[in-house]
């Protein structure tokens, strides 16, 4: 509603405003809706295709290293330890004299791994949580809330570090971890959604034509579910990449010798005055990850929910 | 006073639950504290005695009671991996994570709202894009990269501070603040971002109300309704927010103290997660869990205070 002001006039409007809604509603009507990069920026496309060409990028550098890297991820070159990004190693090398972007390929991979595998697992788990709770509501409900705004008003990484002090120490114990962290708020999210639609005339007129609560369920109110839940699964993720990098970086996630941003990141950080891009390089990846995923969650918001 | 009773029989409960959520789950993990305090070569005979005295072979109820009634006698148990009273680890550590937090709050509620307002008044500078994508930028960076920046930047190349040099309070309080800053802008910044998009919002919604056509007809200036008038309306919308933001500024205190080698109950927590020494984790938790209840409390109440329209709908 804000950006459509702004498109108006400048400067700041004072006292009330025509609705702005009902302009932009009134463009959509018309069908004359000006291709100009402004008009992007209002439907949430320009932030999709940024999203989308940033997250492309990267998910091919990380499917690309599954097959080819241009160096070898672990061999250490003596020869050329601590070099400067040059043609030969776009992101340099570190003090090992490791290929640091062969490494921020690989650890793309991992990283995109871990992260796409525990928003996956929470979102899953809080389809059939939500569903459920919003259908049958009562005491269910009233338990199963009261947990979730008691996880949910505490710290996120607490959890995450308490789930890993618990669970025996695996390569994917960072998964459970994680997963727990993104549960209540998709939760909520489908718990909504759910209240929203239980009582709608084509719920009530699916429930006389005999359908199954099941059917119900997952065949007419989830589908309406879905744009609300991809847009914040999709900011899910990119605060996953977030969590995964920090408890990397904290030596609690993907365990050594496998490449990791935020190990990589650890790593660097002693010899970030001889060697700045050692941190630098894996450090912008997180960073351009997550303005993608930003971008595309942005997008979804604007396209499907105004 | 009934509400201000209600909201702390709820905080208790909750406390309650947390207490023995904690409780149980660090006694269903697997490993025995004994044979880990005393390695695998220790005799059978040892690990009975040691149990006894840690009280791991009475019923659960007996060791929750008694270790509740410890921690309320600032007694937590003693450290697996220090083998010292975990009341005393924590000594000291607590107020460095609290002040830490403190800075970071004071950064985040006051650029949070000046940034919030300035933006909101001032659309034609900075369009709406540039603004957006600045807020797509702020919470893209992980705390601990932007740490290690503002090391890199400001201690290594400008030599405003040294880098892993921590000064305790008492010896130095000018050296304490100078070094503290550093790790508290950085856990400041994200939520700076996340409060002041928030304000932004919220004054552009205010601005359409009549209070400031009145204003405006009466002549007041511009940054005069802003900063008086609306201010106060925005005030009290950032206050429920107040709790999500401390949530926020604990966790990244967390992974912050780690990177700047600040001795708080955060890398504390790090060091005994590691290392498996549950008595310190568990001590941990509750004092966060604490800490995080009595904030969300005086939020409660806060908004209670400030907002005559909730009160009377009550």
């Amino acid at each position: 509603m804000a950006k459509a002001v702004n498109t108006n006039a400048a400067g700041m409007k004072w006292g009330r405003q025509p609705n702005a809604a009902d302009k932009v509603g009134a463009e959509k009507q018309s069908g004359k809706r000006k291709a100009s990069a402004d008009s992007a920026w209002v439907t949430g496309d320009a932030e999709l295709r940024i999203g989308f060409v940033i997250v492309g990028i990267i998910l091919f550098l990380a499917l690309l290293s599954i097959f080819y890297t241009p160096y070898d991820v672990y061999e250490m070159n003596t020869a050329v330890r601590s070099q400067a990004p040059s043609a030969e190693h776009f992101f340099g090398t570190d003090n090992f004299g490791r290929d640091v972007f062969s490494r921020a390929m690989t650890g793309a991979r991992f990283t995109l791994l871990v992260s796409g595998s525990t928003v996956l697992m929470a979102t899953a788990i809080s389809i059939v949580l939500g569903l459920v709770c919003g259908y049958v509501g009562g005491m269910l409900d009233e338990v199963v809330m009261r947990v979730i705004d008691a996880i949910n008003s505490f710290p996120s990484i607490l959890i995450a570090l308490v789930m890993v002090s618990i669970l025996n120490y695996g390569k994917l114990t960072i998964i459970p971890a994680l997963v727990i962290m993104f549960i209540p708020s998709f939760t909520r999210i489908v718990r909504t959604g759910t209240l929203q639609y239980k009582n709608a005339e084509f719920v009530m007129s699916n429930k006389v034509f005999g359908d199954s609560d099941f059917r119900i369920l997952f065949v007419h109110i989830l589908p309406n579910i879905y744009p609300l839940l991809l847009s914040s699964v999709v900011i899910g993720l990119s605060n996953a990449i977030l969590a995964e990098s920090s408890m990397s970086y904290l030596g609690l996630g993907i365990q050594p010798p496998i490449p990791s941003w935020g190990r990589m990141l650890k790593e660097a950080q002693d010899i970030i005055f001889s060697t700045p891009w050692a941190a630098i390089a894996p450090g912008m990846m997180i960073v351009f990850t997550i303005v993608g995923l930003n971008c595309i969650g942005e997008g979804i918001r604007k396209k499907y929910l105004n | 006073m009934r509400y201000f009773a209600k909201k702390l029989g709820i905080m208790l409960v909750t406390l309650f639950v947390i207490s023995i959520v904690t409780f149980w789950l660090f006694h269903i993990v697997p490993g025995d504290p004994a044979q880990m305090m005393l390695g695998t070569s220790a005799s059978q005979e040892q690990l009975e005695k040691l149990r006894q005295e840690l009280g791991l072979d009475r019923p659960l109820q007996e060791q929750y009671v008694e270790w509740v009634s410890g921690s309320l006698h600032g007694d937590f148990g003693t450290s697996i991996q220090y083998r010292k009273p975990v009341a005393k680890l924590l000594k000291g550590k607590l107020s460095v994570t609290l002040i830490l937090g403190a800075m970071a709050l004071t950064l985040v509620i006051l650029l949070g709202i000046f940034l919030g307002i300035f933006t909101a008044g001032r659309k034609h500078v900075l369009s709406e894009q540039i603004l957006n994508f600045l807020n797509i930028l702020g919470i893209s960076f992980p705390g601990f990269f932007l740490s290690i920046l503002l090391i890199w930047i400001f201690g290594l190349l400008l030599h405003w501070f040294t880098p892993g040099r921590f000064v305790t309070f008492s010896r130095n309080p000018v050296k304490f603040f100078q070094f503290m800053i550093w790790p508290a802008i950085a856990i400041a910044i994200p939520q700076i971002c996340v409060l002041s998009k928030y304000i932004r919002t919220a004054v552009i919604e205010e601005v359409r109300s009549d209070y400031v056509r009145t204003a405006r007809s009466k002549g007041s200036t511009r940054n005069r309704i802003l900063y008086v008038h609306v201010l106060k309306n925005a005030i009290i919308s950032v206050v429920p927010l107040i709790g999500m933001i401390v949530s926020g500024i604990f966790s990244g205190s967390i992974v912050i103290e780690q990177v700047f080698g600040i001795p708080g109950i955060g890398r504390l927590l790090i060091a005994s997660v590691s290392a498996r020494d549950y008595p310190t984790v568990q001590t941990l938790v509750m004092y966060i869990a604490i800490l995080i209840l009595i904030v969300n409390f005086i939020v409660d109440i806060m908004i209670q205070v400030l907002d005559p329209r909730i009160r009377i709908s009550r």
